[in-house]
């Protein structure tokens, strides 16, 4: 697995991400800085959680436009696996990667807990590892996160199996308490959940393991 | 020349920052309040001189970067 985890200024979970990866993969992951344009031959680019340029003006909509995402787009026009988590979700949707947009928590309150997920979708390369288990816990930790589309696109969305998880209890809003959505061809994902803190029994959960290991299997090396 | 562009949610998008904003006001009897909407506006200075270059120079900053289509619109004003 040539895996890779990109640090925007401000991002705070890209090294929990290169652990959980590290752990799951046995190899060693990259670590990208946000100016680099010329990426190399990745199977997998993360986007970690945080605050990438202090959320200024939208969540995520300064980093979405920096020299790295040029690269990343090229590489899921390839067909490159693609993984945005919580802040990596909300560059994702602002890069035009995946569709929506994510705002305020219908709450007003940044929400921080473990919380109950269902998986939607198994077939994608990031979630056929979870057969078997409908509901698995995961932990969020955002204050905007909920997820805004269209009837149409959510129609479509829903229509094409591309609703990966799904909040139990929506902590936020979410239109049809969507917690992570897929890409059309499937090889990007984007998830508000943070998998990368769910990999170790004394996390609390394990939960977040399968998606890693999925990812692993699909990779094939 | 001088831009204001001023972003807003579209129609449909329920801000929840505003739903507190009028909650508020009603609690404080405020009570013929309704309808609240947040804008964020953005004062920029242009070096252009020409009023129609300077408005689709500040469009196209708006489509690029400061408001998302997906949940926003955008009104531009030159002076």
């Amino acid at each position: 697995m040539r895996a890779a985890v990109v640090t925007f200024p401000g991002s705070n979970c890209d090294r929990d991400l290169v652990v959980a990866m590290e752990a799951v993969f046995g190899t060693s992951v990259r670590r990208i800085w946000h100016q680099e344009s010329d990426l190399p031959s990745l199977d997998l680019i993360g986007l970690p959680g945080g605050f990438s340029y202090g959320d200024y003006l939208r969540c995520g909509a300064i980093a979405a436009r920096s020299p790295v995402l040029g690269a990343i787009a090229r590489h899921a026009e390839r067909g490159g696996f693609v993984l945005g988590i919580c802040n990596g979700f909300q560059i994702l949707t602002e890069a035009g990667l995946l569709p929506g947009a994510l705002i305020r928590n219908a709450g007003l309150a940044f929400v921080c807990r473990m919380v109950e997920v269902e998986v939607a979708e198994t077939s994608s390369a990031f979630t056929r590892g979870y057969t078997g288990a409908a509901t698995v816990r995961l932990p969020i930790a955002h204050h905007d996160g909920n997820y805004v589309v269209d009837e149409e696109e959510l129609a479509r969305l829903e229509g094409e199996g591309r609703v990966a998880f799904r909040y139990r209890d929506n902590p936020n809003g979410s239109r049809g308490s969507i917690a992570g959505v897929l890409s059309l061809r499937r090889n990007v994902l984007g998830l508000m959940p943070h998998p990368e803190r769910a990999v170790d029994p004394l996390l609390g959960s394990v939960d977040g393991r399968p998606l890693f290991s999925s990812l692993l299997a699909a990779v094939g090396r | 020349m001088k831009a204001r562009v001023a972003i807003s949610y579209r129609e449909g998008v329920l801000d929840p920052e505003a739903v507190a904003i009028e909650r508020s006001l009603r609690g404080l009897g405020f009570d013929t309040v309704t309808g609240v909407r947040r804008t964020k506006l953005l004062e920029l200075d242009l070096a252009e001189t020409d009023r129609a270059a300077a408005e689709a120079r500040v469009r196209e900053m708006c489509d690029k970067l400061l408001a998302n289509p997906v949940i926003e619109s955008y009104r531009v004003e030159i002076s």
